[in-house]
């Protein structure tokens, strides 16, 4: 990686919320950099924080502590550098999928780039679909819709929380080929947010490990399976290994700490 | 950063139905009235529909008819009829005079509670400060007020209006804050990501997430203003349908009584379908 950019750093992170039952310690000075054009993968136990991080990043959030740079610059807010994809697609039920790919636009006040969304609707397959409502397609279907409207206003930087956790099985497979396709053809730096361990090994080129919480960075693996990577690619007994270590050093923190 | 948090609350990001408010019960939950209003597709059906209301109407008729029921007591459907289209010149001014206090009344006590429903949901405070009084407004009928409203200000439109707005207003207030109580965090911040404004968020997330419920409000709230601008005119005043009501009953007059319950039938059902139609087309996403 040391031969591209620095994208994205985050330093030192901290953040702390003030709920009714007290102070929760979500996310302990956690620091990574990711290259430009990198995709990386957050994996960690539920509630250990990745979200609170991938929020952070965004923009949504402040941090307790510690700062995000993106193209060097502090993140202070929301930034047209960046898009979020989030679970369950987040389409808004009221808006035809034309409609919905256009908010951004709207948002932001600009004339819709048809040309671009057309290319990507396209591209994910969903050419034709524009009118219909989110509930009248599939699981899949939305979250395509939501990776197009991400990637309509043409950021350089995705943020993709946990996007696939409620898709079954094999459309999450089909999901992960075409996030790893449009990723090699775009070149976006990626940041991908899962609790699936072989869906992070078959994404990533490297994975950050975090703790339960508080969430804090207990490893990071470098995953050098060859690209384009193939459905076949995770039945290869080097893959198979990266999950079992992986698997492995999120296991043994538990059983540490009950010794 | 210090706006945006306060926006998303800064609590812990959550999704998914669990714990949303919309959908625990309570009292301003009118939904019910909203549900299946079937239309009508099939020869077969309009078949039975027809048939059903003939042997009402006419078994009605045949029956009164037949038992010999004085019209002081039960007018026929027929002489209702007859008597509905004989004094329509008569009574259809005052179906205006109605009209004018539910239609007057109603925008102004629906605006009123539509904003107070948005502005007060923003300051989870304020609400629980004027909830009670809320309350109490929804609760209590405004047809109490009315004599009250009267001797203030005498037998015209103006109490009725009042009191028309206030009947409304509140339903619309109590069903439109259930909607914009339905946050979507998860929405919310989609718009902010893309740099969204806190009025964007507002007009482009908020109210259509609201507007089932508005609808509902806005339905409620309507029927609740034909009632009170009836029962109003039956206080007191010289002009209504309410005060038809009362004029031809101390006439004995059964059969224009009878008409002018059912054009306020009429209104009424007119109320509930646009209401409908405009539920399938404003939150027609959520059905």
């Amino acid at each position: 990686m040391a031969d591209r950019a620095v994208k994205l750093v985050i330093d030192q992170a901290s953040k702390y919320y003030e709920t009714r039952t007290g102070r929760v310690h979500a996310l302990d000075r956690f620091s990574m950099e990711v290259a430009s054009g990198e995709f990386v993968c957050v994996i960690g136990p539920s509630g250990c924080g990745k979200s609170t991080l991938l929020w952070s990043m965004a923009g949504l959030h402040g941090l307790s502590g510690g700062r995000i740079l993106v193209d060097g610059r502090p993140v202070d807010g929301p930034n047209a550098q960046i898009a979020m994809v989030f679970q369950e697609a987040n389409l808004l039920p009221w808006r035809d999928l034309q409609r919905n790919i256009e908010l951004p636009f709207e948002i932001r006040r600009q004339p819709p780039d048809r040309a671009r969304i057309d290319g990507l609707l396209e591209r994910v397959g969903l050419s034709g679909f524009g009118a219909k409502y989110p509930r009248e397609l599939s699981g899949g279907m939305q979250q395509r819709a939501s990776i197009v409207r991400a990637l309509s206003v043409n950021p350089s930087i995705l943020l993709m929380d946990e996007p696939f956790g409620a898709l079954d099985a094999f459309t999450r497979e089909e999901m992960n080929l075409l996030i790893e396709e449009i990723w090699l053809e775009t070149k976006k730096t990626i940041v991908f947010i899962t609790h699936s361990i072989p869906e992070a090994v078959f994404l990533a080129d490297r994975i950050f490990v975090m703790s339960a919480r508080p969430g804090r960075l207990t490893r990071v693996f470098d995953i050098d399976l060859p690209r384009p990577r193939d459905v076949e690619v995770t039945t290869r007994p080097h893959f198979v290994e990266l999950v079992a270590e992986i698997k492995r050093s999120i296991e043994h923190k538990p059983a540490a700490r009950a010794a | 950063m210090a706006s945006v948090d306060r926006e998303l609350k800064d609590t812990i990001p959550t999704f998914g139905k669990g714990g949303d408010p919309a959908q625990t019960v309570d009292i301003s939950n009118w939904s019910g009235l909203a549900s299946e209003l079937s239309l009508v597709k099939t020869g077969a059906e309009w078949a039975a529909i027809l048939l059903v209301a003939v042997l009402i109407i006419g078994g009605g008729e045949l029956l009164l008819r037949l038992y010999e029921v004085p019209t002081y007591i039960m007018p026929t459907p027929s002489q209702i009829v007859g008597a509905l289209i004989k004094d329509f010149p008569a009574i259809a001014p005052h179906v205006g005079h109605t009209l004018v206090e539910l239609l007057t009344g109603f925008a102004i006590g629906a605006t009123i509670g539509f904003v107070l429903a948005a502005i007060i949901t923003q300051f989870p405070f304020a609400e629980k400060i004027i909830a009670p009084y809320v309350l109490l407004l929804v609760t209590t009928p405004m047809l109490a007020l009315v004599p009250l409203l009267i001797l203030k200000l005498g037998f015209g439109y103006a109490p009725r209006i009042i009191a028309v707005a206030l009947a409304s207003g509140p339903m619309v207030m109590i069903n439109s804050a259930t909607g914009f109580r339905r946050v979507d965090l998860a929405k919310i911040a989609l718009a902010r990501s893309f740099g969204a404004s806190t009025l964007q968020i507002f007009l482009k997330i908020r109210i259509p997430m609201a507007m089932p419920m508005v609808i509902v409000g806005l339905m409620v709230g309507s029927i609740f203003g034909l009632l009170t601008a009836v029962g109003a005119e039956m206080v007191g005043g010289s002009f209504g349908l309410g005060n038809r009501l009362t004029y031809y009953s101390s006439l004995i007059q059964m059969p224009q009584f009878f008409a002018c319950i059912l054009i306020l039938a009429m209104i009424g059902i007119s109320i509930y379908v646009l209401f409908y139609w405009l539920g399938k087309r404003w939150a027609g996403w959520e059905a």
